[in-house]
């Protein structure tokens, strides 16, 4: 078995897994997947305290709550929350309206939660979409997420440049009839590196986002820059590579007239040869997942 | 005598008069009750009652002093709304004494229904008021006084410009001279002119009491109009949810009466349809189909309307056919259309796609959707597809001949097949759909759409796109000339060029003169320029539904397709210039 890459650059070296040590990685893949069903629990958590009335910051702060209890110190970037149409960031503009205004959630009405709490130097990136009671259409784009997400990871197994798997995305998206909106985000990503942070008592935020956790993009980036690849999964060239080995919090953001839904998960992308342990999804007992299943 | 065949008659005497009641339909049914207007007899609707006497009980009478009512004696102050509203609960007593009525009302029929639904002594027996061209008298007051009391200039405006409508209003309390008129002149060429001008078709309307309709009628004026708008009702709230249908091009009345309709109605549904006064007559389908669903949502308990679309008021029901509706635009203007309510048909030779179209219209709005698989270059498949519609959805209201596909080349490189080809799709199927449907809905007389999607490349002359270019300017000619034929009928035609638009007819272009890996990569390219330029195909959509309301003619809609608009008019040289630059692909 051949190591994970990347997996814990910046942690001086303690986190690095190499070939002799399949089962550090595991282990290290473990302490992930623990934050990971942390941080999607939460998510569960708080969708089931939504009630008509409560605003987007009132949810992104019960999140963070939520997360500050059981031990999270510091973030990728804070929890989002995403109301009625901002779930497919309709008129958004300039990533300022990415942060929780006062929108008041109403019956009916669809929206995201997105956290990535960093837990013992773990990050995790989740997004969890949900309505208050039913919403035919967001059901609808849940749904016909799960094409998207078996999309992803057998390209990303065939080893085809991200670029060409973002614009397959894409295409797909627009047969199914609906809008790209990961193209919203920041660069446009529809995946961005994560790993392993060093846990410091003051972890300071930039418009959201970790210092911690932006450094070590900030270093995936030039490393990249130097080999040809970047931490950024987007539609632009930086993105013509095949998948590097390493944590890829993907995703996918499909947009309908006005109702948004998306999940994120981390996909785990190696250098191994054998495509099963090339890449998969850390965890398949993810919410999304088990909904796609109860509906069979 | 009647154009109401199958009309069960009666009687019902009240407050000194006799009124002539016609029944249709299963009295065990919800009842609906049709009030005419003037100068009309309970006939005017004839077109609408026969329509929906299969699904309702329908009633019409003739108001007093009109048809075959008598006349009050004397008649000064024997037609005040107290008093028409004496007649119209004798009416609702003898034909459905146990069952609250379904009200409609047309012009002076909607002025006295708006009586009856926000009188109290009415209370339980009106379960809902269709309102069409004619407000009550007492909003029509607090509207006036509103605007005198604080007279903006938008306000002065409105004042001026309904006051310049109401000529005939002023006329009629003229003493004598209008009755002589009616009798006299008037009244014989009452019904040349209701054609000529109203454009409403004979059948059997007006009947021939009409000069002594108009003539009692006028007092239906003078009693009634000084008196309410000098002193209108505080309290005059409707009880029962209201539909209010406003009919746009109406030569009396202003669409602003009713701008703060909701205060006196809170549950108000809102229509408007492109047409003159006499919707009765004109707009039959339209009328019942509206009136069917909005009897059906009450009794069924949700007054409002389901679609919550921007122009809702006025495609809520229509039938929409979109051609190439599996993708880009056709596919967003589909989803448009079924978010304002309408029932959708969508039409494209990808049934995957088409289908899927049809499918996702349901969930946001459409009442029913229907998927079609048809290659519209293929002309008896676009026949037998016209056939099947009519015969199972009905006459379609508004077309979007939108199917085309794009070929890029130098002229001297474009192959006579490949001509063939794009002429086939972008023209001869926009010619099929126009002649196939146009002509149903010519037929029906009852107005239309037709929208072509065209293109910027139809006054944009470029080195690289000589066949597409051709094939849209064709379909832009086209639309202006067909416009110019089916003005007369009340059918918009519409041409759209929306520019450089983010859909798949990039990827799926013929690049004519290049093998096909130089193809692909060209495709692959065009495409990833089309996705940085990321114009949507839903603001096309939007587009599309707001040139059909507002009736354009040619709609540029991408910034780029308006300004080579402005500059193929004022600039033809500097365009023919940027002609001759190479693509960047």
């Amino acid at each position: 078995m051949v190591g994970v890459d990347g997996l814990g650059r910046g942690t001086g070296g303690g986190c690095r897994v190499t070939t002799a040590a399949a089962g550090e990685r595991a282990v290290e893949l473990r302490k992930f997947r623990t934050v990971q069903r942390l941080a999607y629990e939460c998510a569960e958590a708080v969708a089931a305290r939504l009630q008509p009335g409560v605003t987007e910051r009132e949810a992104a702060r019960m999140q963070r709550e939520w997360l500050r209890e059981r031990g999270v110190r510091d973030w990728f970037h804070l929890p989002f929350a995403w109301f009625g149409d901002r779930t497919a960031f309709v008129n958004f503009r300039v990533p300022l309206q990415f942060f929780p205004t006062n929108r008041r959630l109403e019956p009916g009405m669809p929206f995201i939660l997105d956290m990535a709490p960093v837990f013992e130097g773990c990050t995790a990136d989740i997004g969890y979409s949900g309505s208050l009671g039913p919403n035919p259409v967001q059901e609808r784009l849940m749904a016909d997420l799960e094409a998207h997400r078996e999309l992803i990871l057998r390209e990303v197994r065939e080893r085809r440049p991200l670029r060409e798997i973002y614009e397959d995305v894409d295409r797909l998206m627009v047969r199914q009839g609906y809008a790209n909106r990961h193209r919203a985000y920041p660069f446009g990503v529809i995946a961005h590196k994560v790993d392993r942070v060093k846990e410091r008592r003051w972890s300071p935020y930039v418009f959201g986002f970790g210092t911690q956790s932006l450094k070590g993009l900030a270093s995936d980036a030039l490393h990249g820059h130097r080999e040809g690849w970047s931490p950024l999964w987007s539609r632009y060239r930086f993105s013509d590579h095949p998948p590097h080995p390493g944590l890829w919090a993907v995703e996918p953001h499909l947009g309908f007239r006005g109702t948004g839904a998306k999940f994120e998960e981390i996909l785990v992308v190696t250098d191994s040869k054998d495509p099963e342990q090339g890449a998969f999804w850390l965890d398949d007992d993810v919410p999304h997942v088990r909904r796609w299943a109860e509906g069979k | 005598m009647t154009v109401l065949e199958g009309a069960r008659e009666r009687w019902v005497r009240t407050g000194g008069v006799e009124l002539c009641v016609a029944e249709l339909g299963d009295p065990d049914r919800p009842t609906v009750v049709l009030v005419h207007g003037y100068p009309d007899s309970k006939e005017v609707w004839s077109e609408v009652a026969t329509r929906l006497a299969d699904r309702f009980h329908v009633v019409l009478y003739d108001v007093r002093g009109h048809g075959r009512s008598t006349a009050p004696q004397p008649l000064r102050g024997g037609f005040t709304l107290e008093k028409l509203t004496d007649d119209f609960l004798a009416v609702v007593d003898a034909v459905s004494p146990d069952r609250p009525v379904h009200l409609v009302g047309h012009d002076w029929g909607s002025v006295q229904s708006w009586e009856f639904v926000t009188v109290s002594r009415t209370e339980g027996r009106i379960a809902s008021f269709t309102s069409m061209s004619g407000p009550s008298l007492d909003h029509f007051g607090h509207w006036i006084h509103a605007r005198v009391k604080r007279p903006t200039p938008r306000r002065v405006g409105q004042l001026l410009g309904q006051g310049a409508k109401s000529w005939y209003v002023y006329l009629l309390h003229t003493p004598v001279l209008p009755e002589l008129a009616w009798r006299g002149p008037l009244g014989k060429s009452w019904p040349r002119i209701l054609h000529r001008v109203e454009r409403v078709p004979g059948r059997g309307y007006p009947t021939s009491s009409l000069p002594s309709d108009a003539a009692h009628g006028t007092w239906l004026y003078r009693d009634n109009v000084r008196p309410r708008l000098r002193k209108p009702r505080a309290d005059a709230y409707a009880h029962a949810p209201v539909q209010l249908i406003t009919p746009l091009e109406d030569a009396f009345l202003s669409e602003k009466l009713y701008d703060q309709l909701e205060q006196w109605a809170p549950q108000l549904t809102r229509r408007t349809l492109p047409a003159k006064h006499w919707i009765p007559r004109t707009r039959p389908d339209q009328l019942t189909a509206w009136i069917a669903e909005f009897v059906t949502a009450v009794e069924g308990g949700t007054p409002e309307a389901g679609a919550t679309g921007k122009h809702a008021d006025r495609f809520g029901g229509q039938l929409v056919l979109v051609t190439g509706a599996g993708s880009g635009i056709g596919r967003a203007t589909a989803f448009a259309f079924a978010e304002s309510g309408a029932r959708v048909v969508a039409v494209d030779r990808d049934a995957e796609a088409a289908a899927r179209t049809a499918e996702l219209s349901l969930l946001v709005g459409a009442p029913e959707a229907w998927a079609e698989t048809v290659d519209v270059s293929d002309e008896q498949a676009m026949g037998k597809l016209a056939e099947r519609v009519a015969a199972e959805y009905g006459v379609v209201d508004v077309l979007v001949n939108n199917a085309g596909i794009g070929l890029s080349g130098s002229f001297m490189d474009t192959t006579p097949e490949d001509w063939r080809k794009v002429l086939d799709v972008n023209l001869w199927g926009v010619v099929h759909g126009c002649r196939l449907f146009g002509k149903q809905m010519a037929e029906r007389g009852q107005g239309g759409h037709i929208v072509n999607i065209a293109s910027a490349a139809a006054y944009l002359p470029s080195r690289s796109l000589p066949a597409y270019s051709t094939s849209k300017a064709a379909v832009l000619m086209l639309s202006e000339c067909l416009r110019a034929e089916l003005a007369g009928q009340g059918i918009g035609v519409t041409a759209v060029c929306p520019g450089f638009v983010n859909t798949n007819i990039t990827s799926t272009a013929r690049f004519a003169g290049v093998d096909a890996d130089e193809e692909k990569r060209r495709q692959k390219k065009s495409a990833r320029l089309y996705g940085l330029r990321n114009y949507p195909p839903e603001k096309v959509a939007d587009a599309v539904l707001r040139a059909v309301v507002k009736n354009q003619a040619v709609v540029p809609v991408t910034p780029e397709a308006r300004g080579a608009r402005l500059m193929s008019r004022f600039t033809p040289r500097a365009l023919r210039a940027v002609a001759r630059l190479e693509p960047p692909l």
